[in-house]
């Protein structure tokens, strides 16, 4: 089946620095797809890419098999729900999600109606003649959304909406956002820093790093087989043990992950369990989050370890700063990464 | 830089005061003896107040002449000054590309450097290139410096609206013209309104350059300059000065508080 | 490239192909757009600038009056070592300094004020006031005080009724800035030139007192500094760049105008006069553009050491 978007070798820089390079992927029709990476790694230049905001410098971008390298943005059958919203601010709620039907031509009255059917659907549907300075940071973001929509695109690009939202908001929209996408069926391609939402949103991601696209994989594959350092750090938090220390513990000659769920502080006096490595350290520090405790250990080697356990644990070891502890975890749960190289 | 916990001294307030009367003085002393009855308004305070030398000032022909060559004047340099300013705005909004640096300081100058320079320049110019003097020289200078000020407003403006705002329009099925019909111009409308009535004010009262490319033709600023010589004709020339004071603030004001709305809506 | 059914809409229309044909080739957009202001501009002003600088080269043939265009020197020579030139000059920058100054002194209390203890509303009546003289017409401003500088008017009443007409009559009597009456002294135009730049200096000030963090004055009396102490050692530093951006204004405001002198002022003769005669009766176009040259040279010398002080950040 043809991708809903495909590119293929792409690049783009902005003077002498490689926004995009050369990056190849495809994105599944009906796909919830997301773009993950901190700022600067090229996510977001990708997705305008694809809007067609930005010409690549080489390579080529198709959508359903036909390439629109130099495609205008409103030639092609793609919609955009921008970061800072970008609601017209001289029009109404109801002229702004109307405005896609308007510019080609759709009659006033027909289109008013569309759109206020699209308003339905976001939960905004008596918000029509108000104006986008009137509304507060999520009614904007739905009004965008419904603008977007307005058109049935093939595919809706979201580039960092949920960014201004507070948190309780922003995980609403999370479970909206999903559930909107699976009623549609629409391809999302949506862009974000936040792993926590590219994971509990996506039906496959794509991380981000420097320009490259470091591994494409569902979220639990990323979860549980990152590539390499990067992702392991970005993706979860895991801890990233460098070759020395994982040679000296596992005869390993490369860094690997391991998370810190699976790694525990054993209690003085314990044996270990067959199967598992020790290490030992002093603890570094610790953070109470509610329903877990992290607590930081520092090898020998100055090497810093993230322990995760739930709170209610007990008969575990000490945690206070500067005791001397072991730390334990099960050989299985150690993930070889690639070796790094500059 | 406000605090709550000191208050100005009564030296200061008067410092403040003094420093405003100071400002404003001058012009209410026109506006006071075009109504005085003496004909050689200089005698301070006015013997008495009329309304005559009004009627003389709409009687002479002279006068309307100068007034209707400024009014032509303004209105054309207004008009090419809002054509080539916004252009050079839109151009040089968001691009990048060598030489724009430049650009934009060479479009500061004519209002950096003295009026004077602006003047010599033009005339010189206009001498080594034998072309005479009159009307379209005179537009020629203000249309100059109308564009710097319609550009300012326009750039100004146009660099606070964000650029995701016609990448929006396009996104949605817009071409460019589209884009510029229902998203770029009506936001721009209130900048272009205030710069075209900035440019208007400041070419009917400009007295500098045009003394050097006027030639022969007398707009009403260079019509008062003749006057300020000849000291039997001064209440007629206070009220004309009273008519520009009029046909020059009210614009600017005007524009002053268009330029504000826009900036608190958005 | 053919457009195709499927993920691409069907184009139609010419305003479609000129748009299309615009986003494949940004440049030529952007020439487009740029190219019929750049070149009015270009021809217009900057040309005429060159033009200027060029017949400051040529000179004037004293017999026939004519100007004679060969490159030469001879007519900067005349500028600079005929004495009676080089004294217009020094005039000219003389009463700019003393003007520059004056402005400064007046503008800062009220400057002050209207950043420091103006309240919001206050503050906006403030801006409007200094304002508005700023958009009064320039010709209207400077007739209104030949009119009160005149010997039987408002200034002279004014001074006599508060009994301090002998004053006024000493400060005229002071050889070389004094004369006549105040409407044809160095003292009238001094008065002249510091009203009319007032609000130019006025603005830039307040602008920088403005930017002031009211956290650093807290601070400042936080750290046991006395009002005289936090004033000197804070807030003038701070302010200093807008003072010296006002002064840009003033600086070459004074050294380039031509009327303020003509109409209230004494015989000697300022730059934007010469300038202005010279190309008038007597024809003389280079000596003109020598004697304009001068401003724009002393402006970029000055610019140059004011750009030190942070002016530039304060425009």
């Amino acid at each position: 089946m043809t991708a809903a978007i495909e590119f293929r070798k792409v690049t783009r820089s902005f003077g002498s620095v490689r926004a995009v390079d050369d990056v190849s992927l495809e994105v599944a029709a009906g796909e919830f797809f997301s773009m993950l990476g901190p700022s600067g790694s090229g996510k977001t230049t990708c997705l305008r890419l694809v809007a067609g905001f930005e010409l690549p410098a080489s390579g080529q971008i198709l959508l359903d098999g036909v390439d629109v390298s130099d495609v205008p943005p409103y030639d092609r059958d793609v919609n955009t729900v921008f970061q800072d919203y970008a609601l017209f601010p001289h029009m109404s709620v109801v002229d702004n999600v109307a405005y896609g039907l308007r510019v080609r031509g759709v009659a006033g009255d027909e289109r008013r109606r569309r759109a206020h059917e699209m308003l339905a659907l976001v939960k905004l549907a008596d918000f029509g003649e108000r104006r986008p300075n009137q509304l507060s940071g999520g009614q904007r973001q739905r009004v965008a959304l419904a603008r977007a929509l307005i058109n049935r695109p093939k595919v809706l690009l979201l580039d960092e909406p949920l960014g201004a939202l507070d948190l309780k908001l922003r995980e609403a929209m999370q479970i909206e956002l999903k559930g909107l996408q699976r009623e549609l069926g629409i391809t999302f391609v949506f862009v974000t820093h936040d792993q926590g939402e590219a994971l509990s949103m996506s039906d496959r991601v794509a991380v981000f790093d420097r320009g490259r696209i470091v591994q494409v994989d569902t979220p639990r594959g990323l979860y549980s087989r990152p590539r390499n350092s990067f992702v392991a750090e970005f993706v979860g938090g895991a801890n990233v043990l460098s070759p020395k220390l994982a040679a000296s513990l596992l005869g390993i000659a490369k860094p690997v992950a391991v998370r810190p769920e699976q790694m525990r502080i054993m209690s003085d006096g314990a044996t270990a369990e067959p199967g598992w490595v020790i290490c030992s350290g002093t603890v570094a520090d610790s953070q109470y989050h509610g329903a877990t405790l992290r607590v930081q250990v520092r090898t020998g080697d100055g090497e810093l370890l993230t322990v995760a356990r739930p709170e209610s644990g007990n008969g575990e070891g000490a945690t206070r700063t500067g005791s001397t502890v072991r730390v334990a975890w099960p050989r299985a749960s150690v993930v070889e990464l690639e070796a790094e190289h500059a | 830089m406000r605090s709550s916990f000191d208050r100005p001294t009564i030296l200061h307030r008067v410092a403040a005061a003094g420093g405003l009367v100071f400002m404003h003085f001058p012009v209410f002393i026109i506006v006071l003896y075009a109504f005085t009855t003496e004909d050689r308004t200089y005698q301070f305070p006015p013997p008495g107040l009329t309304t005559h030398w009004f009627e003389v000032a709409f009687a002479r022909n002279d006068v309307w002449s100068a007034l209707g060559l400024s009014l032509a004047v303004a209105t054309c340099a207004t008009l090419a000054a809002l054509m080539l300013g916004s252009l050079a705005a839109l151009g040089l909004a968001r691009s990048r590309f060598w030489g724009k640096e430049a650009i934009t300081l060479a479009l500061i100058l004519p209002i950096a450097l003295p009026g004077i320079i602006t003047g010599i320049s033009l005339l010189a110019a206009l001498k080594l290139a034998k072309v005479e003097l009159g009307f379209w020289t005179i537009v020629l200078g203000h249309a100059t410096f109308c564009l710097v000020i319609v550009y300012n407003n326009v750039i100004a403006r146009l660099r606070r609206i964000p650029r995701s705002l016609s990448e929006a329009s396009m996104d949605l099925g817009a071409d460019g013209l589209q884009t510029l019909r229902y998203v770029v111009l009506p936001q721009l409308a209130s900048a272009l309104l205030a710069g075209g009535m900035l440019a208007f004010a400041l070419s009917f009262d400009e007295i500098i350059v045009t003394l050097f490319t006027a030639g022969h033709q007398k707009t009403l600023p260079i019509w008062i300059y003749d006057q300020l010589f000849r000291p039997r004709e001064r209440p007629l020339t206070n009220v004309v000065a009273v008519m520009v004071i009029l046909i020059t603030m009210l614009p600017i004001i005007a524009a002053y508080r268009l330029t504000r709305s826009t900036e608190e809506r958005s | 490239m053919i457009a195709a059914r499927g993920a691409v809409a069907a184009a139609g229309g010419w305003s479609r192909s000129l748009s299309s044909f615009f986003y494949r080739r940004p440049n030529a957009y952007l020439l487009l757009l740029l190219i019929p202001p750049l070149l009015w501009f270009g021809t217009v002003y900057l040309g005429s600038l060159l033009s200027l600088l060029l017949q400051s080269f040529y000179s004037i043939n004293d017999f026939t009056a004519e100007v004679v265009r060969e490159p030469t020197l001879a007519t900067y020579k005349q500028l600079i070592t005929q004495p009676a030139h080089v004294d217009i000059v020094l005039r000219t920058t003389t009463m700019a300094i003393a003007v520059t100054i004056a402005c400064a002194c007046i503008a800062f209390p009220v400057a002050y004020y209207m950043a420091r203890y103006a309240s919001p509303r206050l503050k906006t009546f403030f801006y409007i006031a200094v304002l508005l003289p700023m958009w009064t017409s320039y010709l209207v401003k400077v007739y209104a005080w030949r009119l009160i500088l005149a010997k039987s008017g408002m200034l002279t009443w004014l001074l006599d009724t508060l009994g301090l007409g002998p004053a006024l009559d000493a400060a005229l009597s002071t050889p070389v800035i004094g004369g006549p009456t105040l409407a044809s002294s160095y003292i009238g135009m001094f008065i002249v030139f510091v009203y009319m730049w007032l609000p130019y200096m006025i603005l830039p000030i307040h602008a920088a007192l403005e930017r002031v963090p009211r956290s650093l004055i807290q601070a400042s009396a936080d750290l046991g500094a006395k009002p005289g102490q936090t004033f000197r050692n804070v807030i003038l530093p701070l302010a200093f760049p807008g003072v010296a951006a006002g002064s840009v204004f003033t600086f070459s405001l004074t050294l380039g105008d031509y009327i303020i002198p003509g109409v209230v002022g004494a015989p000697g003769y300022f730059i934007g006069m010469m300038v202005y005669q010279q190309q008038g009766t007597a024809g003389n176009i280079p000596l003109a553009a020598a004697f304009s040259v001068v401003p724009i040279v002393v402006i970029a010398i000055y610019l140059t050491i004011v750009k030190r002080f942070g002016a530039f950040d304060a425009l």
